[in-house]
């Protein structure tokens, strides 16, 4: 299976196409009011919507500020969540891997405990924690059944 | 589907806020047993990706438009836990960089659209799956179909969050039916491009489908090449 994209490869394809969608699509994309906007406009509760608190940030509204080309300051908007958006789920990732993951059996299992301390995101919450990810059952992740 | 601040009042946001941190506490405890290692760059991609896709308002009626949520996605291709927090990223990106989401109405967008969203992506495709014939297009199908219901159950989350502490005093009855009468046609246009994308990734690189691990066991006419990344292989 030559034709087999390599993981990275096909990583950085994919971070293309978002790169892409977000440069050159989204100025595009239709500007009248998402589906609550609409329901919020036409039950009358529209004017209940307070500013946000950061409103006046550098790129508040998907625009980067000083750049006056609104498709350009859409685009770059978009390029930059793209990529902030990558780091920060692969960085939370490694951490969350590193604080509660299942290690390898490599060493430096000596403390079993200290991987698992309640330190994590995760708080105090028991393994068998009934939050509203219930649905999931033992272990899906895992190809047992394959 | 981004709520402002404003539309429901400070208690019931406070109390969205609060299951939504325990559930994505448990999210995040889940995915942090569960990711091989090397498919961290593949979650980081989804994240990317639906940040992408859900600044793609595409029209579904006159004067309204809608756009990828992006749950059914994230969670068809890196499974329920992760793409419940790639999910979060992406919310928490729009709010704090983009003034998208208003910033105590956080917890009540995570909740609608990583967590009932996710989960409710997850029960639909995971139910289909299981009626489905075991060949790829059935997981292209149940990926399409769980994301349009995905898209009416967050809707109906905002609903119910209405009904407990909405502002400016419209008819909850009104409210349900508007949601998720315009929330059904978005869906359809999540469906569709959901289904899209998986059956793109499907027909590159299938085996990093997380919902389509059932069909990894190597087809008589496919040896699996060495190296080439078999379906994470760690035992929990």
């Amino acid at each position: 299976m030559s034709r087999r994209l390599h993981l990275a490869a096909f990583v950085a394809v994919g971070l293309a196409v978002a790169a892409a969608l977000a440069f050159f699509v989204s100025p595009h994309a239709s500007g009248e009011p998402d589906g609550l906007e609409r329901v919020a406009h036409d039950q009358g509760f529209a004017d209940r919507e307070a500013g946000h608190p950061l409103g006046d940030a550098p790129t508040a509204d998907y625009a980067v500020e000083g750049v006056d080309d609104e498709g350009l300051s859409t685009g770059l908007a978009g390029l930059l969540g793209v990529a902030v958006t990558f780091a920060v789920t692969a960085g939370l990732f490694v951490l969350v891997r590193r604080w509660g993951g299942r290690r390898g059996p490599g060493p430096g299992a000596g403390s079993p405990g200290a991987l698992a301390s309640p330190g994590s995101a995760a708080g105090s919450r028991g393994p068998g924690s009934s939050a509203p990810f219930g649905p999931e059952p033992p272990g899906p992740e895992s190809p047992a059944r394959a | 589907m981004h709520l402002p601040d404003g539309f429901i009042d400070g208690t019931t946001s406070a109390g969205a806020a609060v299951v939504a941190a325990g559930g994505l506490g448990a999210a995040l405890r889940r995915a942090g047993q569960v990711l091989d290692e090397r498919r961290v760059p593949l979650a980081g991609l989804v994240a990317a990706f639906v940040f992408a896709a859900q600044m793609l308002n595409f029209p579904v009626a006159s004067g309204t438009s809608g756009h990828l949520l992006g749950g059914a996605l994230a969670v068809v291709l890196v499974g329920p836990s992760v793409g419940a927090v790639c999910l979060a990223v992406v919310l928490i990106v729009q709010a704090l960089l983009f003034a998208d989401g208003g910033l105590s109405a956080l917890g009540l967008n995570v909740l609608n659209m990583a967590l009932v969203g996710g989960c409710g992506a997850y029960v639909v495709f995971a139910g289909l799956r299981r009626l489905l014939p075991a060949r790829p297009p059935s997981v292209v199908v149940a990926a399409g179909v769980a994301a349009g219901v995905s898209v009416v159950l967050a809707a109906l989350a905002f609903t119910i969050e209405y009904a407990l502490g909405g502002t400016g005093g419209a008819s909850v009855a009104a409210v349900a039916g508007a949601m998720v009468g315009v929330h059904a046609l978005i869906g359809v246009g999540e469906g569709l491009i959901t289904a899209l994308v998986v059956s793109a990734v499907l027909a590159t690189r299938p085996d990093l489908v997380w919902g389509a691990r059932h069909l990894a066991s190597p087809a008589p006419s496919e040896a699996p090449a060495p190296g080439a990344a078999v379906p994470a292989r760690e035992a929990s």
